[in-house]
């Protein structure tokens, strides 16, 4: 198993990733951006295909909520 | 401290108005700012005179652009200007980002050790101004600077533009090879021309503020998302010479603008942000933030530079600093094809180049932008997320954007650029700009390699170069004099390590300073090769 990568991992394209998210949501309902990220959280989970990984992710994201 | 004193430009009546026949001349520039200040500099180093046409007398009013970046301190450097500016800038490298009350993180952009220039300095535009129309009067039969002398027409045939123009003496017409557009973002000329430029205008305004106050506080750049002395959503704070702060606030898209500029209603806006220290006002403006171009930068005789061509939002100093380096692109195309040594069609890689840098700027300014306007609740809740990792999760501190700040565009893959060396290693790839190191001269003084490139092209080579040509200037890297070339030591050894040295290798230097190619083996066929590319001689 390995680590959560928390340095950063996106290069050169960080921005562009960050523009690509904010345009898939764009003209969406709040109902159907929920669907999306929902959709995308199953194909990245897959796409890592390590659950402690993913669990660290989970706890990490949780906190403060 | 005294706040800067605006002394009027001396007008003189135009000779033409007195009976002198008008001359036709290489280069007219409309607009004494930066940009046509640093290319008339420019040009006269390359020995083509020019006239500066300017409507108004004085220096720009306020301090507009502040921040100005590494390269176009290199630049400045080359022009003759560069020290006084770093002289009296304030250096900063240290930014820090809040996130409501809580400092999300700071950074540091100090750059590694063995640069001339810092990243950034920040130096009010009247500054900038002042130094450039000094220097310009170490060039009197070059430069001819007219003040109050607007443009109010322009024609153009195949090979000349014609420029009409109003005096308070009354008006006479000049007639120039070229005539260059830096008349700014409202430029004239644009829309005597018909060009419009390609918008998208941000919804929310900005109230940006020049104020004088004694503060302790460092040469820093302090930027808040959502500030708790603030009603809008972002706010930044930045330090400028003469105990001068700049202050930029996000307003509601929907703020009534002549409501906002009333100094009894700017005044509480800035007290929430420095607290009880007495301050006073040097400076306002407000406005909605544009980013903008036209689709072409040269139209026939007609060609533009700076703000004219090209407009940003001002998060990531990238106006000005584009600006610039758009005239250090055009200058030595311009006088090459004005002397004779290059075809016209050197100009339109201006085109090709600088449309592709404004881009660069245009994308990572609307993105800059959206970060700090997020349009609706999604976008909204991303952000923040972002803001929120930032706190404990280094990968978030990157996707933060308070706007990427100016770095210089890399020109690979243009026409002028030949194909990179495979056996090369290295970041200095064809088209990227030169990077700069501390060097040792033959006469054991020390200084930068960067003030020892460009103006002409140059041959740098790694050790004694091969068959050394008559029309290119040689530079030698190498640890004892060689006869007959100028040779620089690379006593630290990072000229070796940022080009990837290797005894033999030669790097072809435009005079703008980018690489124009690069050989492990050179041989003289392929420095004449790419000698002629890089001049415009040769077709891609």
């Amino acid at each position: 198993m390995s680590a959560l990568t928390t340095d950063w991992n996106l290069g050169t394209s960080g921005d562009d990733v960050y523009a690509a998210l904010v345009e898939a949501h764009e003209g969406l309902s709040d109902e159907d951006c929920r669907r999306l990220d929902v959709r995308l959280i199953l194909m990245l989970a897959n796409h890592i295909g390590d659950a402690g990984v993913i669990c660290d992710a989970l706890k990490r994201a949780r906190e403060g909520l | 401290m005294a706040r800067y004193e605006y002394r009027p430009f001396d007008y003189h009546k135009p000779p033409e108005l007195s009976g002198t026949p008008a001359r036709r001349r290489p280069v007219i520039i409309a607009g004494a700012g930066p940009v046509g200040l640093a290319a008339a500099i420019d040009l006269a180093l390359h020995g083509v005179a020019c006239v500066v046409l300017d409507d108004n007398n004085i220096v720009s009013r306020g301090s507009r652009a502040i921040c100005w970046s590494k390269r176009t301190l290199e630049i400045f450097d080359r022009l003759g200007v560069g020290e006084r500016m770093v002289a009296k800038g304030v250096t900063w490298k240290v930014g820090r980002l809040y996130h409501g009350e809580r400092e999300v993180y700071s950074f540091d952009l100090l750059p590694e050790q063995g640069h001339k220039n810092p990243a950034f300095i920040n130096l009010q535009q009247y500054y900038v101004e002042e130094y450039l129309v000094d220097r310009t009067r170490e060039f009197p039969d070059l430069i001819d600077l007219r003040f109050k002398n607007k443009v109010i027409g322009v024609t153009q045939t195949a090979d000349a533009a014609r420029v009409d123009i109003e005096t308070p003496d009354g008006r006479y017409a000049l007639e120039a090879d070229y005539l260059l557009a830096c008349d700014g973002a409202h430029s004239p000329i644009r829309s005597m021309l018909g060009l419009t430029f390609r918008s998208r205008v941000f919804e929310e305004q900005f109230l940006i503020t020049d104020i004088e106050m004694k503060a302790d506080f460092p040469s820093e750049r302090w930027f808040w998302f959502d500030p708790p002395f603030h009603n809008g959503q972002s706010a930044l704070l930045h330090k400028q010479p003469d105990d001068i702060y700049r202050i930029d606030l996000q307003l509601p898209a929907d703020a009534d603008p002549e409501t906002e500029k009333r100094l009894e209603n700017v005044i509480p806006r800035i007290q929430a942000v420095v607290g009880e220290r007495p301050f006073e006002i040097d400076w306002t403006s407000l406005y909605r933030f544009q980013c903008a171009r036209i689709d072409r930068f040269v139209h026939g005789r007609v060609i533009f530079a700076g703000d004219s061509a090209h407009v940003v939002s001002p998060f990531g100093a990238r106006g000005g600093n584009g600006g610039i380096q758009d005239v250090d692109n055009l200058a030595w195309k311009l006088a090459a094809v004005l002397q004779g040594q290059a075809p016209a069609g050197l100009i339109e890689t201006y085109n090709e180049e600088r449309v592709h840098g404004a881009d660069e700027n245009i994308l990572n300014s609307s993105r800059a932008t959206n970060f700090m306007t997020p349009k609706n609740g999604l976008e909204h809740m991303l952000r923040d997320e972002v803001l929120t990792l930032a706190g404990s999760l280094p990968f978030a501190r990157r996707l933060v954007n308070s706007g990427r700040l100016s770095l210089p565009c890399s020109l690979a893959g243009f026409a002028l650029q030949s194909d990179d060396d495979r056996e090369m290693r290295g970041p200095m790839v064809p088209g990227a700009p030169c990077l700069d190191a501390p060097v040792r001269d033959a006469q054991g003084r020390t200084g930068w390699l960067l003030d020892h490139l460009g103006g002409d092209f140059i041959l740098l080579s790694f050790g004694a170069p091969q068959s050394p040509r008559q029309d290119l200037r040689h530079l030698a890297i190498a640890p004892q004099p060689i006869a007959g070339v100028e040779t620089l030591a690379d006593d630290e050894g990072l000229v070796a390590e940022r080009y990837g040295g290797r005894d033999g290798a030669a790097y072809l230097i435009r005079p703008d300073q980018h690489v124009a190619a690069r050989f492990a083996q050179p041989t003289p066929e392929k420095i004449a090769q790419a000698l002629a590319r890089a001049r415009g001689l040769e077709a891609a």
